[in-house]
């Protein structure tokens, strides 16, 4: 029997009325991998900021290394030797991977960057990550800086690290770098708690499962006891069917043909290099491709909102069967022929909605030229915002509510419906279900099946490839502003794929 | 000819030593993400400040120490100056106001005090017409010189002091854990504050400890250069100079001695060119605010991330409510 490194008992936390955190009670020994799994708003995230010195339990205890301890600041967890590396990095881009693993130690003696460059090298060493200690991280890639993360934590002494969904920026084969850094911690006697909503990944990665659903701990599995589809059961509290349902594609058209685009960025940096495909009706093309790899400039060339250097890109009207430049518009004159462009995640808010406007006033910000009269016509988007809230169960007090005060995965489902709602003829969707739970990610792919069914050309842009195998057509991949490939969804497998994504001869395109 | 270059060269040295005091306290205070546009205000303050303290010393004493008459204007110009920044750092950093609105503000504010001082002080001085404190100015003036070959230099202590303030702000912000901590304060705030770092205090400390050097560069001015003199305006528009060499020099505290001397030179250059008409003089004095506007295209141009100000420049830090 190991060791419990961890133990929660019985922790409550209330935020107001609503309870975050019911009776929670779990543990985690030494040398263990532990997932935490859960749908958004079951109380994953609190549970671990308790831990990590964020919140305080308004009732509970916690335990470690068999000894009772209270952490009311990050600075007790630090010492008591609790890591979170988060979902969102907090580093000093200007400043080397060193500076930023060493910054807020308040270490006694000279300050000597060369020494603590020797610490670095030699935890990297230890656990087989692969990290210059001289690079700065703007010149990182994604997987490098959660590496930065990571030492940072293990700098600080950690003997338990929590990692808030660590493989969601990574490709395949880095996650499966990730997976054999944790395996080698794990052999170190850490332990590990992992916040994931990937199953496959659950199952693949843990010792045990713990799952939380509505603030409550429902169990804790051993991995090998168990397999995906009971513990999405334990998840939700009920049977679903987690298949997409892919039809066949009807009388595919040409609706938006993308030749030889290329676009530099303000550093003059290659992004978009030579881009050509075409998207059809009736289809949902998949672009998959390592975060930062020209997707979001790619999308937003088309939507009008950026202008390419050179090449064409040309719009099939349904109706009329004219072909628009799309080059030579403006992004409201694109959006009038039907073009839509939803979530652009890095800023789900900056660009799609504003958050401190309640629902209806963003319905509005696609509608405020219409009407006949000078006033805005605020009644159909009022019952605009209601239908959306019905059909996509978005959980919010009233379509008054500001979008700031909706939780993330509530926030996409407003844009999505939106969105769909002005009835495209091209969708645009870029990680469309990025931190949303299971459940809502499927509502959100069981949408795009039904716009694409109804003949509207889809090109989804996702992260998870397990999705886009099932849920897309063909997969456009881009690695490094290029097309490495196009492959057809329903043969290719995710190793082809993920070999694909990280297909580029020489220079790879800074974020 | 030689002569003169080096007469020139000297002068446009001891010009651009307030401007080095200016510069340094500015960077001091924008590595915190503080952009503090009250500097040219704070100067005046620092000015007139030390000119009072110097004048109640010589006035309550027949024989004035040396020691005294440096320690007792050097205190009340920091502490003058320190009371300026410290406003701007309780409106900007514990109120979140428009740190452009406040620092202008504070400017106006401070020079109008420089100047509502000064004028009163006028009134003690009665019949000469003018403020002067030769005994605080002439120590603070003693030339302190060295000679390189044959060619003798000596500028008052405050200049080396200035030279020797900015060299080690340079080795505090690149070498030591503070500088460390203060760069991520104005890079990135919320992951200093993620990471431990107080920033809060970095930032009250670095405005203040900025401010405090600035103010010296106003007291320098009026002790060392012109002797223990005040007159109102003398000081003029060097404090937007002292910010503008901030961006000149890239934030660097050890490239500000010498963009200093540089905008030294240009402020004097008229004097020295022979046979100048009025007209072509106004030109030349333009030549500093030309050289600025210049500058700032060139590094707006420049796309090194090193040589961009602090990312976090202007911007008021809220911690995250939840």
């Amino acid at each position: 029997m190991q060791e419990n490194a961890i133990e929660l008992k019985h922790i409550t936390k209330r935020f107001g009325n609503v309870v975050a955190n019911n009776n929670v009670s779990l543990c985690v020994r030494k040398g263990e991998i532990l997932s935490l799994l859960g749908e958004n708003g079951s109380g994953k995230t609190t549970l671990m900021n308790m831990i990590s010195g964020i919140y305080y339990p308004d009732e509970g205890h916690i335990f470690i290394d068999g000894k009772e301890v209270v952490i009311s600041s990050p600075k007790d967890s630090f010492k008591y030797g609790i890591g979170m590396v988060h979902q969102h990095f907090k580093l000093v881009d200007l400043f080397t991977a060193t500076e930023n693993i060493v910054l807020g130690l308040k270490e006694k003696g000279r300050f000597d960057i060369k020494i603590a460059k020797g610490d670095v090298k030699a935890i990297s060493e230890k656990y087989g990550f692969a990290l210059d200690p001289d690079k700065k991280i703007y010149e990182m890639s994604v997987s490098e800086k959660q590496t930065v993360e990571i030492i940072k934590v293990l700098y600080r002494g950690a003997e338990i690290l929590i990692l808030d969904e660590p493989t969601a920026v990574l490709t395949p084969q880095e996650t499966q770098k990730l997976f054999k850094v944790l395996r080698r911690m794990k052999e170190d006697g850490k332990a590990i708690i992992i916040i994931t909503h990937k199953l496959h990944e659950v199952m693949s990665i843990s010792d045990r499962v713990a799952v939380l659903r509505k603030g409550e701990c429902i169990g804790v599995v051993n991995t090998a006891e168990t397999n995906a589809s009971t513990l999405t059961e334990m998840m939700v509290g009920k049977k679903i069917e987690l298949n997409i349902e892919r039809s066949d594609v009807v009388n595919p058209a040409d609706r938006l043909v993308v030749e030889n685009i290329n676009y530099f960025d303000k550093e003059g940096v290659k992004i978009l290099d030579n881009i050509s495909f075409t998207a059809r009706s009736g289809e949902i093309l998949g672009i998959a491709g390592i975060a930062g790899s020209g997707q979001r400039e790619l999308l937003e060339s088309v939507a009008g909102l950026i202008t390419v250097a050179s090449g064409k890109i040309t719009y099939h009207d349904p109706v009329t069967g004219a072909e628009e430049d799309l080059c030579s518009k403006n992004p409201v004159q694109i959006r009038d022929l039907g073009v839509r462009l939803s979530f652009v995640p890095e800023d789900r808010l900056g660009m799609g909605l504003v958050a401190n406007m309640d629902i209806v006033d963003n319905m509005m910000l696609r509608s405020y030229n219409d009407g006949k009269t000078v006033f805005v016509e605020r009644k159909e988007p009022k019952n605009l915002a209601e239908r959306i809230i019905e059909q996509l169960e978005v959980v919010t007090p009233n379509a008054q509510t500001p979008v700031r005060q909706l939780s993330g995965g509530n926030v996409q489902k407003v844009l999505v419906g939106r969105e769909i709602a002005s009835s495209p003829t091209v969708l645009m969707a870029a990680y469309p279900v990025r931190g949303l739970d299971i459940n809502s990610s499927y509502l959100i792919y069981n949408l795009l099946t039904k716009q694409k069914d109804s003949g509207v050309a889809v090109v989804f842009v996702g992260e998870d490839l397990d999705v886009l195998l099932e849920l897309c057509d063909r997969i456009m991949v881009i690695a490094g502003g290029r097309i490495s490939g196009i492959v057809d969804a329903r043969t290719a497998t995710k190793e082809e794929v993920g070999f694909l994504m990280t297909k580029t001869d020489g220079g790879l395109a800074n974020e | 000819m030689l002569e003169k270059i080096i007469a020139f060269i000297c002068a446009a040295i001891v010009q651009g030593i307030p401007l080095l005091y200016g510069a340094t306290g500015e960077i001091i205070t924008e590595k915190s993400g503080n952009l503090n546009l009250g500097i040219p205000g704070i100067m005046y303050v620092g000015g007139i400040s030390g000119i009072i303290g110097g004048y109640f010393y010589e006035k309550s004493t027949a024989e004035p120490n040396v020691v005294l008459c440096i320690l007792i204007p050097l205190l009340a110009c920091i502490i003058g100056s320190v009371l300026m920044s410290l406003i701007y750092s309780f409106l900007t950093i514990t109120l979140h106001a428009n740190q452009n609105v406040t620092g202008l503000a504070l400017t106006t504010f401070g020079m109008g005090i420089g100047n509502f001082f000064g004028g009163s002080l006028l009134s003690f001085f009665g019949e000469s017409g003018s403020i002067s404190l030769l005994t605080t100015g002439t120590y603070y003036a003693t030339p302190l010189g060295f000679s390189i070959g044959k060619i003798e230099i000596s500028f008052g202590f405050m200049a080396y002091l200035a030279v020797i303030i900015a060299l080690a702000t340079s080795f505090v912000l690149n070498r030591t854990r503070v500088g460390l901590h203060l760069r991520a304060v104005g890079e990135n705030p919320a992951t200093a504050d993620a990471a431990g770092i107080n920033v809060t205090l970095y930032k009250y400390l670095a405005t203040c400890i900025g401010g405090a050097i600035a103010g010296m560069g106003g007291l320098y001015f009026v002790m060392d250069y012109t002797t223990g003199a005040w007159t109102n305006n003398g000081f003029g528009d060097r404090g937007w100079l002292a910010v503008a060499i901030v961006i000149f020099a890239l934030w660097k505290p050890k490239s500000a001695i010498w963009c200093s001397f540089v905008f030294g030179g240009l402020y004097i250059v008229c004097v020295y060119i022979p046979g100048l008409s009025s007209a072509t003089k106004e030109l030349i004095n333009m030549l500093p605010y030309i050289v600025t506007i210049l500058v700032l295209i060139i590094t707006s141009a420049r796309k090194k991330r090193e040589h961009q100000p602090p990312a976090s420049l202007g911007l008021p830090y809220f911690r995250e409510e939840r």
